[in-house]
């Protein structure tokens, strides 16, 4: 479904993302996994189509990334991006207007499950009500790969529950979801499949059950490992 | 549920069910979740729900009907046999533990029926 060869970013004289390899089946849930600066973010930004790769190429269903393919591909940032005048119904407008698979009914629910109201300002809201609405707004849409940047950083483990339990009722059998974080204890039970990354490379690549089988080790200690 | 992260977690809920099952929590014939729903109460990949529903199916535990959904056995005979089983393997660690630690089978049943209270 999405396959990526030898996909390659790089800002000036840094290099961001690094000969990447991977190919994505659909109806799976992957978790990206690696500290700060591994290249999961710009990996997932070139996917969405916001950032050119340098070098290598990068397809959705054998389509390159461009105006068609962000139309089943929904991304969630890290940062926020908002205007400050905006509340939550706001959002979903301003989503709407961008968005044709943006579906009113589904982010009415999914916001009265996360516990906000529609007439928060988005100004007012703590961190952790900022993360249920980001994962609300971008999960409304009808989407069929989501990509989730750090969906699960700092907020309390009641909403942390919710995000995971809305990131399970997503996935079906054509709808894909890659979820990045450093947060590895929460998504041990809830992922298909684990990429790990190191300084922009993939380094390793399969299926969770298989790999802690193979290796005799959860994907948290097997984490450890890795990057310690 | 808290999940323990040496142990495939498809068996981990395989047995939580059988638990269920033994504790008369499910009944004989009684209906179980859908996948989707299983995914949801347990936290886990829907994917592991579908392994989970094969290997009970395999184990007989349950059985599909086709447009209906996945029930429980109906046979009381399995449920007895997966408490005699999973009654055996703890038996077994446990027996085993407590040889290697020296004790005499009067001295372990001491221990237990004192203990058998407490607990």
């Amino acid at each position: 479904m999405l396959e990526s060869s030898n996909l390659r970013k790089t800002y000036l004289n840094k290099v961001a993302v690094d000969d990447v390899t991977l190919r994505l089946e659909q109806g799976r849930i992957y978790a990206m996994l690696g500290p700060n600066g591994s290249g999961k973010t710009t990996f997932m930004k070139m996917v969405s189509g916001i950032v050119k790769p340098t070098q290598g190429t990068l397809f959705y269903k054998n389509k390159p990334i461009g105006v068609e393919t962000k139309k089943e591909i929904a991304y969630m940032s890290t940062e926020p991006y908002f205007y400050a005048y905006m509340t939550v119904e706001d959002v979903g407008k301003y989503y709407k207007d961008f968005f044709e698979d943006f579906d009113d009914a589904r982010y009415k629910k999914l916001i009265a499950e996360m516990d906000l109201s529609m007439n928060d300002k988005v100004t007012k809201l703590s961190s952790g009500m900022m993360a249920k609405m980001k994962i609300a707004v971008t999960m409304a849409r009808k989407a069929k790969l989501f990509l989730l940047d750090e969906p699960l950083n700092g907020i309390d483990l009641i909403a942390r529950e919710k995000i995971i339990k809305t990131i399970l009722s997503a996935v079906s059998e054509d709808t894909t979801i890659v979820v990045s974080s450093h947060l590895v204890d929460e998504l041990e039970t809830v992922v298909d499949s684990v990429i790990f990354m190191k300084n922009g490379k993939n380094i390793l690549f399969g299926d969770a059950e298989v790999i802690r089988e193979e290796r005799g080790k959860s994907i948290v200690e097997l984490y450890k490992e890795i990057y310690s | 549920m808290e999940y323990d992260n040496n142990m495939p977690i498809y068996l981990q809920v395989i047995n939580q069910i059988k638990k269920n099952m033994i504790q008369g929590k499910l009944l004989l014939g009684e209906k179980l979740p859908s996948t989707r729903e299983l995914a949801l109460q347990y936290q886990i990949n829907p994917n592991t729900a579908v392994r989970i529903y094969k290997e009970m199916e395999q184990q007989n535990m349950c059985f599909t009907k086709r447009g209906l959904g996945t029930f429980v056995t109906e046979e009381s005979a399995v449920v007895t046999a997966m408490r005699e089983a999973m009654a055996k393997e703890l038996l077994d660690g446990f027996v085993r533990e407590m040889k290697d630690l020296g004790f005499t089978k009067d001295e372990l049943l001491k221990v237990i029926s004192e203990q058998f209270g407490k607990t």
